[in-house]
């Protein structure tokens, strides 16, 4: 237990410095592309959790969660604030709300392009008739 | 733009496809000629204030469009799209990929395929998009972000009138 416990510890380290030197570069697309990350993201839209807590609500390896959280706050999704020996992770809303904002300005898009559509059609048809 | 005429959108993030669906108060052939003929699309194709422009399109199984979304300061994004399939009047599919002016395309790309059906002279058109990598759909809808700030209402109303002139 205290061997998982520490490998865990040295897993979260090692992510966090090779996302800080910017070796692996996410997106928000890809951190809410797996399931576990959807999850994840569920569970501490409720509440600040610790990476513990959180692994105990799957049968994956901490190692696992610890990994999918490195991805999750690569992509600033999440923030971490330490309290006392502990990390408690929670979820940044203004940064799903972004991707909510982009893909309504993908629908927009498509919204006037077929209103403009709309106008092309209504116009060759009347010169059919003509 | 007809409140009863159907338009529906949906984008399956994990499955990194988009859905589009919309009805036009139109014939089949005249929307089929609308989204196959180089001189139609452009009219329509970019939203406002973004200009399409076609360089060149064969519209045939093999055959290519290129063509660029110009931004209102003269910005050229160009894309390709490749057809790998045609059903006239039914169905046609291409892959579609951003480039370079040179037409060297900027990999990964999404599949699109579009089909058309009419009843009652209302015509159904259903768009999938689906792109290779999350990182290719991001761009997508990154592009889409940018053409839809640009976009302003006022000129959306602009256009209309003058359309409808």
């Amino acid at each position: 237990m205290q061997k998982n416990r520490l490998l865990f510890i040295l897993a979260t380290v090692r992510l966090h410095k090779l996302l800080k030197t910017g070796i692996m570069r996410r997106d928000v697309f890809q951190a809410i592309a797996d399931p576990t990350r959807r999850a994840i993201i569920a569970l501490i839209a409720l509440q600040a959790m610790t990476p513990n807590s959180i692994a105990d609500n799957f049968k994956t390896t901490r190692q696992a969660v610890s990994k999918h959280l490195g991805i999750l706050t690569e992509c600033e999704l999440v923030k971490q604030e330490s309290q006392g020996r502990e990390i408690y992770y929670s979820l940044k809303i203004e940064k799903m709300k972004e991707i909510d904002k982009w893909l309504e300005q993908y629908r927009k898009i498509w919204e006037n392009r077929f209103n403009q559509l709309d106008n092309v059609l209504s116009t060759i048809d009347r010169k059919k008739i003509e | 733009m007809n409140n009863n005429l159907q338009f529906d959108f949906t984008v399956d993030k994990s499955a990194k496809t988009v859905y589009i669906t919309r009805e036009f108060n139109a014939e089949l052939p005249l929307v089929w000629d609308a989204f196959t003929k180089q001189e139609i699309l452009d009219q329509w194709w970019a939203p406002k204030p973004y200009m399409s422009k076609t360089k060149s399109m064969d519209f045939k199984v093999g055959g290519r469009r290129f063509y660029a979304m110009v931004s209102p300061d003269g910005q050229e994004n160009w894309q390709i799209q490749d057809y790998t399939s045609i059903s006239p009047k039914t169905n046609f599919k291409y892959f579609s990929v951003f480039a370079d002016k040179d037409e060297n395309p900027h990999l990964p790309g999404s599949n699109w395929d579009l089909s058309f059906s009419e009843q009652d002279g209302i015509t159904r058109v259903s768009i999938t998009i689906n792109n290779d990598s999350l990182e290719r759909m991001e761009k997508m809808i990154e592009m889409g972000f940018k053409e839809g700030i640009t976009m302003t209402l006022n000129e959306l109303e602009n256009l209309l009138l003058k359309l409808k002139k």
